[in-house]
Formats: C-alpha cells, structure tokens, sequence
C-alpha cells in the first residue's frame, strides 16, 4: 500500500518542515486502538510522539491548545467529482480539494466522469500536473474503465497505471455488457488497479428520479427501484468470484445491495464498498419538498434501506464512508425536480453531518465512525491515516461541542447544492493536517489562535 | 390560503368553503349578465407550458367572469420554446406584477417552484404526473351537485393511476370529503406502494365494481403499449373499459377528458344517464371562479405588497354585482 503522501498536491514537492504540537487533545484512533488525552506532535511530516499530556515541548513549533478538541485520524474519500476538466464553473482541483480539507480530508480520488472524461494517458498525467499546482490536499485522479464511458472497449489500462491513474472507474454510468466487465476484471491481473463500479441497470432505472416507493406513489414521480442496483452488484460480485477479480463497489443505497455484499464477503469474494453521508442520513421522505437539492443517483431510500446502510457501516460489511462530493451549478438545480441535474455536494458536511445524526443519537461510536471515514483509503490501495508515532502526519482538529449552520458562512467548494444546507449540525473541523502540513485551519478558529 | 399547489393546501373546511362559493358563481352564471367586478384591475397571467383545451379555458373564462385582466402565455408560441428557462420566464411576467400565475407545466414540482419566485398567488393547473388540484375540487363539486354528501360513498378510480396527477389530487380530495377511495388498474400502471401512499385500496380487477357508488375512469394514452406497459389495447379494453354492460343504474360514471372513446370507456356511456361528464366540465367554471376569489379576494390572503397595484378590493364586496 501506498503512503497518501505520495499523491499529487501543493505540499509533494519537498517534505513538509512544520512542526505543530496539539496540546492536551483527547486523541481517539479507533486503528491503534488509542482513545486518551496526549500532546500530539507533528515533526517532518510524520507523527513524531505522542506525549503526556502537557509535556511536549519543542520551541520551533506552532502549539495549538486543544484541550477539550479531539484529534482523529484524517480522512479519505475514494469517490469525488472535481469537474476538471470540462466544468470549472462547478468545480476545480483547487476549490474541491480546499473543500475536502475543509471537511477534514487528508486524501481524495477524483472520478473520471469529466467532459471530456479521463480515458487517456495524457489526461492523466494533465490533471497530475495541475494537482501539484493548486490541490491543497494528497489527489488521486481514476480513469475510466472504458473509452469514452461507453461501456464498449476497455481503455488501456496498464499505460493509465504507468502514468499515475490510481483507479478505474466508469463513475456515473453502468458497464452494461457482462462481457466487457468480464474482460476488465480478466484485465486487472496485469494492470493491477482497483475497479470501482457504479451499479444501476438503466433497464429497471429507466426515466427514474427517486427512488420508487410510497413517496414517489404520491409525488408521481418516476421510481428507480432498488433491485436496479443489487441486481447489477450481484452480477460483477459472481464475475468478480468467477475471475478471482478485486472490486469496489460505489455508494451503496438499498437493503438488498448490503444483503448481496454480505454473501460475497462470506464467500470470500474480495469487495469493498462504500456509502454516502446522504444516504445515511436522509431518507426518500426528504424528495416530498420536491427540492433539487435532495436528487442524486443512486437515489436517497426508504428508511429500512438507511438502517441496512447503517447496521452494514457498523459491522463493516460497508468498508468506508466515501461523499460522492458531486457538485452542480444553480442553474441545473433551480428546475422542477425531473429536470434537475443529480448529485449533492459533501465533503464539508461528511463528518458533522454523521456526527450529528449517527453518533449522537447512539447509532454509531464515535470510532467506528472516524476509521469508517478513513478506510477508503485502504479500499484504493492506500495506508489508511493513523496517529501511531511514526506514521505521516494525517490529522485532523475538531469541536465535538461546536453547532455550526451549513452554508451559513458559505462554502469553500464552487458550488452549494449540499443536502445539509441550512442545517445545524455538531461537530465542526477545526485544524486539517495531511501529510504533515497545516492544509486547513478554520476560520473562527485560526483568529482565536492568533487573539 | 395563499396558493393552489397540491390538494393538500386545503382541508376538508377549505373545500366546502370553495364549493359554497363556487355554489354562489352558478348562480351567476344563470344570469343574464353572468359577469362580476370582484377582481375588476387586477391582473392574472395564464401560462400554459403543456398543451390543455379544457383546463386552460376554464381558467381563462373564469378570470374573464372576474372582470381580471388576462394575460395568456402558451408554450407554442413562448419563449420556453426558444429554450427560456421556468425562473427566466417567471420573472419576466412578473414584471407586469400580476396577482396571480394559473401555470401548467410537464413537471412536478413547477408550480411550487415558481410560488417561490414572484409575489403573486400561484394556481397548480396541473404538474406532470404530480397534481391537478382544481381537477379534483371540480369533481368535488360535481359529486356533491349530484349526491349532497361524499361522507361513506365508494369511488372507483379506474386506469392508468401511475402516471395520473388527476388520480393522485382527486383520490386525496374524496378521501378527505369523507368517500372511500379503490384504485383500479393494471399491475403495471398502479404505483408501487400506492395504497399506501394515497391511502386507497387497490385492485387490479373490476370484479367487485358493483360496489361502487362512482366509476371514475382515466384515460388510457396509446404511448403506454408502445413502453409496454400494457400487451395490447385489445387486453386493455376488455379487463379495464367501462361499458353498459358493467355500469350499473345507479352508479355514477366520471372522466377527466379528454375521452378515447372506445378505450377507457365504450361510447354508449359517455353520454349515458349516469355520467357526470359534462357536468364536471360545466362546473369546473364556477370552481376556478372561487378558486381566483379564495386567493385574490378571500379574507385569509395576506394584503402586504398588494396595495401598489391599486387595486382596492374588499373581501366583503358582494359578488353578485353585474360589471
């Protein structure tokens, strides 16, 4: 597994020189099973020492006084949108990955779904190019699975991988023919990247806009109905056992689908797979607004689906929390919900948001939650951030106690189409270090150390 | 009640109150001079994004009625057509600050939108496959012309619900006027989790039909075979049609139109003793009068802002005055 360090961004060039002591946090990492108060000092990039609690001392470096903070583990998100290129009136690689950082992100992998979408060597190594310019964050960019996602010839692959692509993804869209995705897990055992997959057969989705239940009855409203996306999982988990294949499969929203991934993991089947925040968190009953804001695909679900999605989060049958941060512009969100583009934006909220209403309702342990929001690293081949001495310096500051409203100070992402706006939520990111380097400070926060 | 939206803008109370008024409009409309100055000065802009005969001209009549001045927009000639966008369209008509906005539109969800965007009452005159609010208060009013009460009575909603706003708004006006509500249709053209949604009981066979003391029949579109919704019209016809042979005397027969003669109804019942049709029709005027009145003269309408037009209407004025 690879370091997240070693991603593309603004910090890579030369090994980070700050040295920062978080000063008595309450230090909780679920993988190294650490949950007491310590100084944690960052030194070179690296988690130098956890000290007793007032201790460390170290006279070149900043000191953060975080008694009454937690500091966690950074976070990963395998699955975000950054619209370069094609849209960066949405999005850009600075913009979503200040938002990520923002979030507490240490790590993000941008999908390839762009327009045009990365099918090809030069693209990637474009994007990597801009990534060390402007990404304030470690950036992974996938390439697609076929050529221009269409699902038709499979791109190349070990040339992608030879460039620096970190993933293979078809984002967006289904490969409809088991015979190409066949042949792209056939083709995994010499490219040897992960192959992350949207599953939705369009046969069943058709027209759909929400998920088909008792609200989309009453709204008249086209339905995707779950089974549109188990029954495609069930198909790539047979391929994928059938192959000796390794898949990841992307924002997971029906019962039926943690069901399918669950025999699989029983049977050896090598998956990992993710959920949203939204998915979550909200329910199918938010489409009775008819707000744009709650359409994205796959759609949000009835409420036995959410309590699937979160008993599957707890157990681990779900690896990783991934936000699918899927930015619109205003304009492709102030229609009538039919003609609204989907997608919400997420890495801002991801944390608070299942803070909010997992952890603190008692759904959820706080642990769980900071490894769940790490894991997809691992899940895309990376080590997954932790706070053991040693380790690159992946952290992240946060005021469990702090109530913020969403979008109430604006966003650092381009666009605002975020499910949580107006909310208010607990649980706000203070300080983000990835990769030994101070990547966010929030703003309250960063006077207050300064007054 | 500051918009028409969905059905659900109105309880049980706020119907009969429209009903009463609509009582008073068809009592007008018996006059010589069937026109009132209720809403003499005010301005209401009719905007048809999807093509209507019935509705549209029922709204535009009953604005007339009013002595409102009408503006009328359809989509053929608008520039939605030239790739407008709704909130673009919306704020150029509310420039000439009208009232209210009649709008129908082929998505869910337009009309609340556009209540968000201008300061005049917005009447949902249907929304894709969403809601028809004024469908249902008109076939409210044609029920209880003809029954007195609703309270107890069975209707059958017959034919293709899933993609019906008639069923979904009307469904919810019966049940709340008291009636028992059964939806009837194919497997396929019944949304998943209706009954539950609407809170009706749902069939997918006529038998038991005799129970009903109305037959509401929806019309079935051609497209439905074409996206194999349906195996044939010919299968449709003979488990779904309503004809002589299964309305029976006292039943009640009821469309929203237009009607596909032959299709969801033979052509001897269209026109049979027991059907309402014409009478919904008839109706639906008076209705969409009271509607306009209830947002535009009613008491509850809130006045900030609508003072600059000048237009100085009491919500006691009589409505009985000829213009």
């Amino acid at each position: 597994m690879r370091a997240i360090g070693s991603l593309d961004w603004r910090g890579g060039a030369e090994p980070g020189r700050e040295a920062v002591i978080l000063r008595e946090a309450r230090v909780v990492d679920p993988r190294a099973g650490i949950d007491a108060p310590h100084d944690v000092v960052v030194r070179e990039g690296r988690v130098a020492e956890l000290a007793a609690p007032g201790s460390a001392e170290l006279p070149e470096a900043e000191l953060i006084e975080a008694k009454d903070l937690l500091v966690t583990p950074a976070f990963f998100d395998p699955h975000v949108h950054l619209r370069t290129p094609g849209r960066e009136d949405e999005e850009d690689i600075e913009t979503g990955t200040r938002a990520a950082a923002a979030g507490g992100y240490c790590g993000i992998v941008a999908m390839a779904n762009t327009d045009p979408p990365v099918d090809n060597p030069a693209a990637v190594e474009s994007l990597r190019e801009r990534a060390r310019a402007e990404a304030a964050i470690p950036t992974g960019f996938a390439a697609t699975l076929t050529r221009g996602m269409r699902g038709e010839e499979l791109t190349d692959a070990t040339e992608l991988a030879q460039v620096g692509a970190v993933a293979l993804s078809d984002d967006g869209l289904p490969v409809c023919s088991a015979g190409v995705m066949r042949r792209a897990l056939q083709y995994q055992a010499l490219a040897d990247l992960p192959i992350a997959l949207h599953e939705e057969d369009p046969a069943l989705s058709g027209a759909g806009v929400m998920h088909e239940g008792r609200v989309s009855a009453r709204l008249g409203l086209a339905g995707i109905p779950s089974v549109s996306e188990s029954t495609l999982i069930e198909r790539d988990l047979a391929l994928a056992a059938y192959e000796g294949a390794r898949v990841h499969i992307q924002h997971l929203s029906a019962a039926e689908s943690v069901a399918a991934i669950e025999r699989a993991k029983g049977a050896g089947v090598s998956v990992t797979c993710e959920a949203t925040p939204h998915h979550l968190t909200l329910t199918d009953e938010a489409v009775m607004s008819l707000d744009a804001r709650f359409k994205m695909n796959p759609p949000l679900r009835a409420e036995s689906d959410r309590q699937a999605l979160i008993a599957a989060l707890r157990s681990g049958v779900i690896d990783c929390v991934a936000t699918d941060h899927a930015p619109h512009s205003q304009d492709e969100k102030e229609v009538p919900f039919e003609q609204a583009a989907m997608g919400v934006t997420g890495l801002e909220t991801a944390f608070a948001a299942l803070y909010t209403d997992l952890v603190e309702p008692g759904l959820l342990e706080l642990g769980t939650l900071i490894e769940r929001l790490g894991a997809g690293a691992a899940a895309l081949g990376f080590e997954p951030p932790t706070l053991v001495p040693g380790a690159e310096a992946n952290l992240v500051l946060i005021d469990l106690e702090r109530e913020w409203e969403a979008g109430a100070d604006g966003w650092e992402s381009r666009s605002r189409n975020s499910c949580f706006a107006g909310r208010t939520l607990r649980g706000r990111v203070l300080v983000t270090i990835a990769a030994g380097r101070v990547a966010y400070r929030q703003r309250s926060f960063a006077m207050g150390v300064a007054g | 009640m500051r918009h028409l939206l969905s059905i659900e803008d109105l309880d049980r109370a706020g119907i009969e109150r429209i009903m009463e008024r609509a009582d008073s409009f068809a009592e007008v409309g018996r006059r010589d001079i069937k026109k009132v100055p209720t809403l003499r000065g005010r301005t209401i802009v009719s905007l048809f994004l999807e093509a209507s005969t019935r509705t549209s001209t029922s709204f535009e009549l009953a604005a007339k009625r009013l002595s409102a001045d009408l503006v009328s927009v359809k989509a053929a000639n608008s520039s939605v057509e030239k790739g407008e966008s709704l909130r673009d369209t919306v704020a150029t008509l509310s420039a000439y600050e009208p009232e209210a906005i009649v709008i129908r539109a082929p998505h869910a969800g337009a009309a609340q939108l556009v209540a968000g965007w201008t300061d005049a009452a917005v009447v949902n005159a249907g929304d894709g496959k969403h809601e028809h609010p004024s469908q249902a208060l008109l076939d409210v009013y044609a029920l209880r012309a003809r029954l007195g009460s609703l309270e107890g009575k069975r209707i059958w909603i017959v034919g293709d619900v899933l993609h019906s706003r008639v069923a979904r708004s009307s469904a919810q006006a019966f049940r709340m006027m008291g009636a028992e509500v059964t939806l009837c249709g194919p497997p396929t053209l019944i949304p998943r989790e209706a009954a539950d949604a609407l809170g009706c009981e749902v069939t997918h066979r006529l038998e038991g039909l005799d129970e009903a003391d109305v037959v509401y029949a929806l019309r079935m579109q051609r497209e439905r075979m074409e996206e194999s919704y349906l195996p044939s019209l010919r299968e449709y016809v003979a488990n779904y049609q309503i004809d002589a042979r299964r309305l029976g005397p006292r039943q009640l027969l009821m469309h929203p139109g237009p009607v596909n003669r032959g299709v969801e109804l033979a052509p001897e019942v269209v026109d049979g003793p027991n059907s309402l049709i014409a009478e919904q029709v008839r109706g639906g005027l008076f209705v969409r009068m009271a509607i306009l009145y209830e947002l535009l003269a009613g008491g509850e309408r809130p006045r900030a802002g609508r003072e600059r037009a000048g237009a100085q209407v009491s919500a006691q004025a009589p409505i009985g005055e000829p213009a």
